[in-house]
């Protein structure tokens, strides 16, 4: 199992790459409806990033449940390989 | 650029394009279009071109080219991208009625030739569009290749016709997507996840070579591409060193794994027959190098297969900027293929422009990476194409045996050229016309005949008319020169048409028709030769060469010679 710890400071290094903002700092309550530019559209970046950088594949069930960062977490912690 | 990721490209979008040329692309598609857009962009600036991209939203086809003010029109994109997506299409299909389905191929076609009508009723810009990727949904079993009423079929058949329409249609180019997706495989290239939450029919990573093939065609259009390939030969294009094992123990054909070199060497040759120069570069003695191209049974390039054939002991570098000196194509037109490493990195780094392909380590993957590679499209083909080695070979043995002599007239000696005279015939109204319709640099008055007036003044008894054609020790060069003499009553003889292929310029060919004008007004009993020059935008080379060859200028761009008194220029080329 992967520390969530660990798991917010890879996910934050993404959310900055795919947001181009140095400044964003993720928590567990961040999502599409309280962060600028979280269209469809970069939905879809982040999951291909997120699934690379940690080396596995989201169910489509749990895209669809991801109601913000903690949740995300949560799976990542749960399923990550690298 | 094969391995580059989509978050790279996706960092270019942000980048500074200042100074890099402007390019707008139009993008339709019946699925979400917006990533692949993006990656357009980011390859884009790759290439050093500031892509601006109109991206129509989802299903916008049919009103953006209908309606004469949509945004599709008023942009005026120099490009349009179309990408239907066959899951798309097969939803269509499946809302068919059988009998529909039937015919589904083409209607889909005929849908399409209507959008491409209405874009190019409208606009020239070129319409690049993806083939289909084949989907086989499975109903029908292996049955459905022969059945019209499964969806696999009916996709093949789509496209079948899509290929036959764009082979008919010029502003149409088609983007080989299908073939893509079946290199890596539908389970690689199809994530049904992105397609029913994004409605996109293509994985994020394959983007950016979807985005390389698009702009190998973009680029081809622009004039960018790539003619010439140069080759090594030790464990290139046989296995083996020949100078240590000696023409016999080359691997190639049937010793060993020779079938891989094999293979290659008629990947080439079909290039070749394409129209793509071949030439050899090669760390090599001369004679070792070319023995199995002309001896070894088992080889399927030949000596005559290639432009110029350079095995030396000079640095690579040094021996590729002289084929593309004498070849005079750019360095961005040639690609370097060498299975060494290290002579890659050393040519890399001296020759900026050149493409030289990393080729995978093994030998037998070398001829599937080539071929995915993409590196030589082009937007036409032509009879001619198959011709292009014979012509570039000898004029590059006219270049190299140039270098070789003391002074020109002792290298236009050592051409042995010979010229023929003759007057106008059948075989050769059309090339004749042709000529009159096409050479504007080397053309004294510039009259433009069709084929039925080059007949007519043939059969007239007020012309005498004369062709010329030239060979030299290297070759032929043809039928290149067209002269239509007109009688005039009283003893004058007037050059109606002159003119000349600017191929054979400064070898004597000027002096050597002159003369034959005069000599031909002297036989025929003419006291006056008249040659007229009339102006135009292209023709400034012979403004003065009626003077240059001894004609009275008598003002208004009317030159006077005396048959009689004329004084010959000598020349270096024989009479046939």
């Amino acid at each position: 199992m992967m520390d969530r710890q660990e798991v917010f400071k890879r996910l934050n290094e993404i959310f900055q790459d795919i947001f181009e903002d140095e400044n964003i700092v993720v928590t567990d309550e961040t999502c599409a409806d309280n962060m600028d530019g979280w269209d469809s559209l970069r939905h879809i970046t982040l999951i291909s990033s997120v699934e690379r950088e940690f080396g596995f594949k989201f169910a489509m069930k749990e895209i669809l449940e991801m109601e913000n960062v903690g949740i995300m977490a949560d799976i990542i912690v749960e399923r990550a390989t690298k | 650029m094969e391995s580059i990721l989509f978050s790279q490209l996706k960092k270019n979008l942000k980048k500074d394009t200042t100074g890099f040329k402007e390019t707008k692309l139009a993008v339709l598609g019946n699925c979400a279009t917006q990533l692949l857009s993006q990656t357009l962009r980011g390859y884009a600036y790759e290439l050093k071109i500031a892509l601006n991209v109109f991206d129509a939203d989802y299903d916008q086809l049919e009103p953006q080219t209908l309606d004469p003010n949509s945004e599709l029109f008023t942009f005026e994109p120099n490009y349009i991208l179309i990408q239907l997506c066959s899951e798309k299409l097969q939803l269509e299909f499946c809302d068919s009625s059988p009998e529909e389905q039937e015919s589904f191929a083409n209607r889909v076609m005929a849908r399409i030739q209507e959008y491409w009508r209405r874009i190019e009723a409208r606009m020239k810009a070129p319409i690049l569009q993806f083939d289909f990727v084949e989907i086989n949904d499975g109903v029908f079993g292996n049955f459905g290749l022969k059945t019209q009423k499964s969806f696999l079929y009916q996709i093949r058949k789509l496209n079948m016709l899509f290929s036959e329409a764009a082979s008919k249609d010029k502003q149409v180019f088609p983007i080989a997507l299908n073939s893509l997706s079946a290199q890596v495989g539908r389970d690689a290239f199809f994530d049904p996840q992105l397609f029913y939450i994004a409605k996109m029919p293509i994985q994020v990573d394959f983007l950016p070579q979807i985005a390389k093939r698009v702009f190998d065609t973009v680029e081809a259009l622009a004039g960018h591409f790539r003619k010439c390939a140069i080759l090594d030969l030790d464990n290139t294009l046989w296995g083996g060193v020949v100078g240590d094992d000696g023409m016999e123990g080359i691997r190639i054909g049937e010793l060993k794994d020779g079938k891989i070199y094999s293979d290659l060497q008629r990947y080439f040759k079909e290039l070749r027959n394409r129209g793509v120069l071949l030439a050899v570069c090669s760390k090599n003695e001369y004679d070792a190098a070319i023995r199995p191209f002309r001896e070894h049974p088992e080889m399927v390039l030949r000596e005559d297969d290639f432009v110029m054939f350079v095995a030396n002991w000079e640095d690579k570098a040094s021996n590729i900027r002289r084929i593309r000196e004498t070849l005079n194509i750019g360095m961005d037109s040639i690609v370097f293929i060498d299975d060494n490493p290290f002579e890659r990195n050393a040519v890399r780094s001296q020759i900026a422009d050149l493409t030289v392909p990393e080729l995978p380590p093994e030998p037998e993957k070398y001829l599937d990476f080539l071929r995915k590679s993409n590196l030589f499209e082009t937007v036409s083909v032509s009879g001619e194409d198959a011709k292009r080695t014979q012509q570039y070979r000898e004029e590059a043995q006219r270049t190299e045996s140039a270098a070789t002599f003391a002074s020109y007239d002792e290298y236009l000696q050592s051409l042995e050229m010979v010229a023929e005279a003759k007057p106008f015939d059948d075989f050769h109204f059309a090339r004749i016309a042709q000529l009159t319709q096409r050479s504007n640099q080397f053309n004294l008055r510039t009259v433009r005949y069709t084929e039925s007036d080059i007949k007519r003044i043939t059969k007239d008894d007020h012309f005498i008319t004369l062709y010329f054609t030239l060979r030299d020790k290297f070759g032929d060069h043809g039928l290149i020169s067209v002269v239509i003499l007109e009688k005039r009553d009283n003893g004058t003889l007037f050059v109606n048409e002159f003119l000349m292929s600017c191929r054979v310029l400064k070898r004597g060919m000027e002096e050597f028709i002159i003369n034959k004008i005069i000599s031909t007004a002297k036989e025929n009993g003419f006291t006056l030769v008249e040659g007229e020059y009339i102006r135009t935008q292209k023709n400034a080379m012979v403004a003065q060469l009626y003077t240059q060859h001894g004609f009275t200028d008598c003002g208004n761009g009317i030159f006077h010679a005396d048959p009689n008194t004329y004084t010959f220029t000598p020349n270096y080329i024989k009479e046939s």
